[in-house]
């Protein structure tokens, strides 16, 4: 391992990256209303400065030898034959998601200093923003699957609390708690994952587990690879667990671009890409990789594009592009590098949209009908142009961020050869032609065609704050894939990780396939011109539709299954157990508690108050003690 | 014919003693001769020193291990041990004592305990300011006898320690300043149902010397092996348990507990639930481990059913109570039973972890306890303390760090983990397991979790109730009392957090001669 060689200069403060967030989150949830004026200014700092720390670090760490370098903190738990470690593993691979996660971070803090400029629970939030960011960076920077658990739940707590940021609204708790209970599956599978290298190998760490997977029984690898997985699915939305993440759009909209969109929700593909001696080992579990991958793009793209709420569109597109990632990490090696770049395109102009989309709700009173937009163009000219920067980059638009790294990844599918790799690559391809519809659609309602907007509203441009990340984003949008793909290759960088990617032989010329995706890219821009853009939008979505549109406005009846499959029999259940626990158990426990009252109070009337009845007591235990040791004795 | 031979006494080996001994000779005298403007705070310095210089010197001495005096005293590591928490015990009950800021009449002591109750003259003096020291050196020689009881080496010694720790006990349970009535009362029945049991424990020890000839442990021991199950000497050995069951509270010597501890003066109360019960089963180990360790199958099945029958009847009883003072009192009984299974886990030789955890117990039990009196002084209606329960319902409104205190004194009594409760009954369970008595030890977890309900009950009713309209006023307690309650408070959590040292102490000290 290339561990060995000594950690020194700023890589020995690495811990720093996850320390000055939390530092920021701890000051400002214990500090109270005294922090309450400059608390937002120093949670932007912290997380500033975990930047620079995370670019310092990652320039010297490109100055080692295998460009890794791992950091041993404290004994996490050291009992009996377990002893974890808690330590931080710096790689490239970790390396690119530190600078995503405080760079983005940092960028929507900045924004957020504007959004919730009027917002009475400013600190609170803040806080809340800090302690995701320092939560996220210990998943990715932990050195041991228990490590990345604790940051895994860190960063579901903090989604948590930041989708329920406005508690009082019913919707907000509620879709709080429905991303919470299915994280909770998923994370269980995680933990038995976990459970289950610990009693095989005796370890977590992820040296100690890459090293001797190999030694493991098939049936086993293939246990760990699938939880695994179910832990990523719940983590980034993936199906069949992809139905939180349009809810948790009830966040506050800088909440929706960092976590579920850019961060938290790409934790997933980051647990499949870093486990990837794992899935190396079970062609099984990675062959569900790719379904769960192919299904989930499907779904997300032919949902988004029937949803009128501006913010579930973005939703649902982000299941879907996540579902390109879990496809390019489920073909193994010669995808790795293609999905953690899609990643980080993605973490650009999602974001970027997102914060968009927060602009022009801002302009709006926070209305997120599409429907009641309309015309923003000229209204809003700095968010029409950076998130028509991101629209473009999102749909593959030829040598914008999107189409380097989508097309990688088609092409790798294709690569795969067979009838699998057809299906996989057509699955793609079709994505490619739905997402240019649903986001045609959505910049069409949005900032084309007349006016429908709510009587009394006055869009405005957000402040500089709110545009000067959007603007940041929007570059990086343009240029993220051209410099990730042909000037800094990632696939080069991430080499130690993943090792040298086998040159695949082309199923499909490059060339052939970009000219391809373009095309169907072209067809869905038109076909949503078409039925969107001709037309007048009305303010209230028809009803007299075809089937397919209903399934889809229906999100493919995603709750319906999870209503009847899981919170029915739940319900059921739960019922059950409470009249088993009112009449078995309370019974019982009532009736040993009513036996123990009696018997007490019949016993306690021996305590008279009479020394004479209390001699006689005594008198008699004597005469009982001595009587049994004198016939235990003599007989 | 030899005159009477000195016996070799080493002054050192017995300055624990000594100091508490002296602290009451000169109280006496402060008594007779001091102004009594002035008998109140010497008394209490002296009181003081002379506990706090015992516990000095069982530290000074600690590694000692002799018999002296003629081979009357054995001073090893359970006698030092214990000795020195008697005399923390000790110290900080002379402190409960000296606690002038919560009655009106600045002590909770009576002004004259000799004038009839009820009378005139008691009435007038009820109210009156004047206060009696008499109680500093009876508490003094009380202690003297405590630890003289834990280092006896000869049935009589042991005999005289007992009723040299009995008497002024019982003067001291007839002190109340408030409900004079139930305080004698109290006094009487303790006096007379003492007097009861020593006798059992004297025809006891007569059987014993007729069956071996000695009153010596060692030469009990010895004379043991060689007749075997006599019939006198095993007769001798339960009267002898008898006598020092009823000390211990072990049930069915119980009967005196709940009225005696209600009547007493609760700080009076404090110091003979804890000091008492540490020296009783001082002299139980002594006696069961050194005089008849070689017999242990005579009296293990009897250890075992006493500790059954302790530990039902006090978490039973304790259900039903309505008063703080008697639902402690059966808690104390419960307690005796636990500290039983610990005296089970014992080997034959003494060896085995059966006699440090019984000791880390009675430690862990004595502090827990003293700081739970210790509040119960506080909490004041106008005639006094208000021990009803239904007083004390949502008292955590009116006193939150009262209410949390008491919370989580009862939480160590019902042995919750992170205090020390759970380390003792944690220790004492396994080593009953660990000597095959697993019975014993489930029977006690199963009392344990009926008790915790009785503890978890008063808590309850602190949070989770309203408070009565005319419930009663917290007194804000003087300096003697907070140092009390801080310093068990602290105790209790850290021998339930960090009690490796401790523990390792008691490992240390478990060594028995004789």
């Amino acid at each position: 391992m290339p561990a060995s060689v000594p950690v020194d200069g700023l890589l020995s403060v690495a811990w720093l990256v996850i320390a000055l967030p939390l530092a920021g989150a701890a000051l400002l949830l214990l500090g109270g209303r005294r922090t309450d004026r400059w608390g937002h200014l120093l949670a932007t700092g912290t997380v500033v400065a975990a930047f620079v720390l995370a670019v310092a670090s990652t320039l010297q760490l490109s100055g080692r030898p295998g460009h890794a370098a791992s950091i041993d903190l404290f004994t996490f738990i050291r009992t009996g034959g377990l002893d974890v470690s808690a330590g931080l593993l710096i790689d490239p691979l970790s390396a690119v998601f530190m600078l995503l996660i405080t760079g983005v971070g940092a960028l929507i803090h900045v924004y957020s200093i504007g959004y919730m400029a009027h917002d009475s629970g400013r600190r609170r939030f803040f806080a809340y923003l800090n302690l995701f960011v320092a939560a996220m960076l210990l998943l990715v920077l932990g050195n041991s699957y228990v490590a990345l658990y604790v940051g895994w739940e860190g960063v579901g707590l903090a989604s948590y609390l930041l989708i329920a940021f406005w508690y009082t609204r019913p919707a907000a708790a509620t879709a709080a708690k429905k991303a919470f209970l299915m994280n909770r599956i998923g994370d269980v599978g995680l933990a038995l994952a976990i459970f289950l290298m610990f009693a095989q190998l005796g370890t977590t760490s992820y040296a100690g587990v890459f090293g001797e997977v190999g030694l493991l029984a098939g049936g086993t690898v293939t246990a760990i690879g699938l939880l695994l997985l179910l832990g990523a699915c719940g983590k980034s939305g993936q199906f069949p667990l992809q139905a939180w993440l349009p809810d948790a759009m009830e966040g506050p909209t800088p909440v929706s671009a960092l976590i579920h969109a850019a961060t938290m929700v790409t934790a997933g593909v980051y647990l499949i890409a870093r486990s990837a001696p794992v899935y190396d080992e079970t062609p099984t579990a990675r062959t569900v990789v790719l379904a769960v991958g192919a299904v989930t793009l499907l779904i997300g793209a032919i949902v988004g594009c029937a949803y009128d709420d501006i913010k579930k569109v973005l939703a649902y597109s982000t299941v879907s592009q996540i579902g390109y990632m879990f496809l390019a990490v489920g073909l193994g090696p010669v995808g790795y590098a293609a999905g953690i770049a899609h990643l980080l395109t993605h973490g650009f102009f999602k974001a970027g949209l997102f914060l968009g989309a927060g602009s022009v709700m801002h302009a709006m009173d926070d209305q997120v009908d599409m429907r009641r937009f309309g015309g923003l163009a000229k209204r809003l000219p700095v968010t029409f142009v950076t998130f028509g920067l991101g629209y473009l980059a999102l749909i593959g638009f030829p040598f914008l961020s999107g189409y380097w790294t989508k097309d990688a990844i088609i092409e790798a599918a294709l690569d795969r050869g067979g009838w699998s790799g057809w299906v996989l690559g057509g699955v793609a391809v079709l994505g490619a032609g739905l997402t240019a519809f649903y986001m045609t659609r959505l910049m069409l309602m949005t900032f084309f065609g007349k006016a429908r907007w709510t009587p009394g509203v006055h869009p405005h441009e957000s402040p500089p704050s709110m545009t000067a990340p959007m603007v940041v984003l929007a570059v990086g949008s343009v240029a993220a894939g051209f410099l990730l793909v042909q000037v800094f290759p990632l696939a080069e960088w991430l080499e130690p990780v993943f090792g040298e990617p086998a040159e695949a032989a082309h199923v499909v010329a490059p060339a052939v396939v970009g000219i391809v995706v373009t095309a169907v890219m072209t067809v869905g821009v038109l076909a949503a011109w078409l039925f969107v853009g001709r037309r007048e939008v009305p303010t209230t979505a028809p009803v007299r539709v075809s089937p397919v549109v209903t399934a889809a406005r229906r999100a493919l009846y995603a709750d319906t299954v999870n209503e009847a499959l899981v919170m029915r029999p739940g319900i059921w259940l739960t019922r059950a157990l409470v009249w088993l626990d009112n009449r078995g158990v309370d019974g019982v426990v009532n009736g040993a508690a009513a036996a123990l009252g009696g018997s007490s109070s019949r016993l306690g009337r021996a305590q008279t108050g009479f020394v004479r009845s209390y001699a006689l007591g005594m008198l008699g235990g004597a005469v009982l003690v001595a009587g049994a040791l004198v016939a235990v004795t003599t007989a | 014919m030899d005159g009477v031979a000195a016996p070799d006494l080493s002054f050192a080996a017995l300055a624990p003693l000594l100091f508490v001994f002296g602290a009451a000779a000169v109280g006496v005298l402060v008594e007779a001769f001091a102004p009594r403007a002035v008998r109140h705070p010497v008394q209490v310095a002296i009181a003081l020193t002379g506990a706090v210089g015992a516990f000095v010197a069982t530290l000074l001495l600690a590694g000692t291990r002799e018999v002296t005096a003629g081979g009357a005293l054995a001073v090893d590591g359970v006698a030092l041990f214990l000795q020195g928490t008697i005399a923390v015990l000790g110290a900080l009950s002379v402190l409960l004592f000296s606690e002038r800021a919560l009655d009106p009449a600045r002590s909770a002591f009576v002004a004259v305990a000799s004038v009839p109750a009820g009378s005139v003259r008691d009435r007038e003096l009820s109210t009156d300011e004047r206060v009696q020291t008499e109680v500093y050196p009876l508490a003094s020689f009380a202690l003297g006898g405590m630890m003289l009881f834990t280092a006896a080496n000869d049935l009589l010694v042991m005999f005289v320690a007992l009723e040299v720790l009995s008497l002024p006990l019982y003067l001291m349970s007839g002190l109340a300043r408030r409900r004079r009535l139930l305080s004698q009362e109290a006094a009487v029945k303790y006096f007379l149902l003492g007097a009861f049991a020593s006798a059992f424990f004297l025809y006891g020890l007569a059987l014993v010397y007729g069956a071996t000839g000695s009153v010596r442990l060692s030469a009990i021991r010895d004379a043991a092996v060689v007749e075997g199950g006599d019939t006198l000497l095993v007769l001798g050995l339960g009267l002898l348990v008898v006598g020092l069951m009823f000390k211990a509270s072990v049930a069915p010597f119980h009967t005196w507990t709940p009225d005696v501890y209600q009547g007493a003066p609760t700080a009076v109360t404090a110091f003979m639930a804890a000091a008492t019960k540490v020296a009783a089963f001082g002299a139980v180990l002594r006696l069961l481990y050194v005089a008849f360790g070689t017999a242990e199958w005579t009296w293990r099945p009897l250890v075992y059913a006493l500790a059954i029958t302790s530990m039902v009847v006090g978490a039973v009883l304790g259900l039903t109570q309505t008063d703080v003072k008697r639902m402690l009192a059966y808690s104390s009984i419960a307690h005796a039973g636990f500290l039983l299974t610990g005296v089970i886990g014992l080997g034959a030789d003494g060896s085995g972890p059966g006699l440090a955890a019984t000791m880390f117990y009675l430690l862990a039990y004595g502090l827990t306890t003293l700081g739970a009196f210790g509040l119960v002084t506080l909490v004041r209606s106008g005639e006094g303390e208000a021990t009803h329960l239904s007083q004390w319902a949502g008292l955590a409104q009116r006193s939150p760090v009262v209410a949390a205190l008491m919370g989580l004194f009862l939480l160590a009594l019902a042995g919750i983990p992170l205090t020390s409760g759970f380390t003792g009954k944690f220790a004492v369970f396994r080593a009953a397991i660990e000597t095959g008595a697993w019975p014993l030890a489930v029977v006690a977890l199963v009392t344990s979790a009926i008790a915790a309900f009785f503890y978890l009950r008063v808590i309850v009713l602190m949070y989770f109730s309203e408070p009565a309209p005319e419930g009663p006023t917290v007194g804000v307690p003087g300096l003697p009392t907070t140092i009390v309650v801080a310093v068990t408070a602290a105790a209790t959590l850290v021998l339930g957090v960090l009690p490796g040292s401790v523990l390792d102490l008691a490992d240390s000290a478990a060594v028995l001669v004789g």
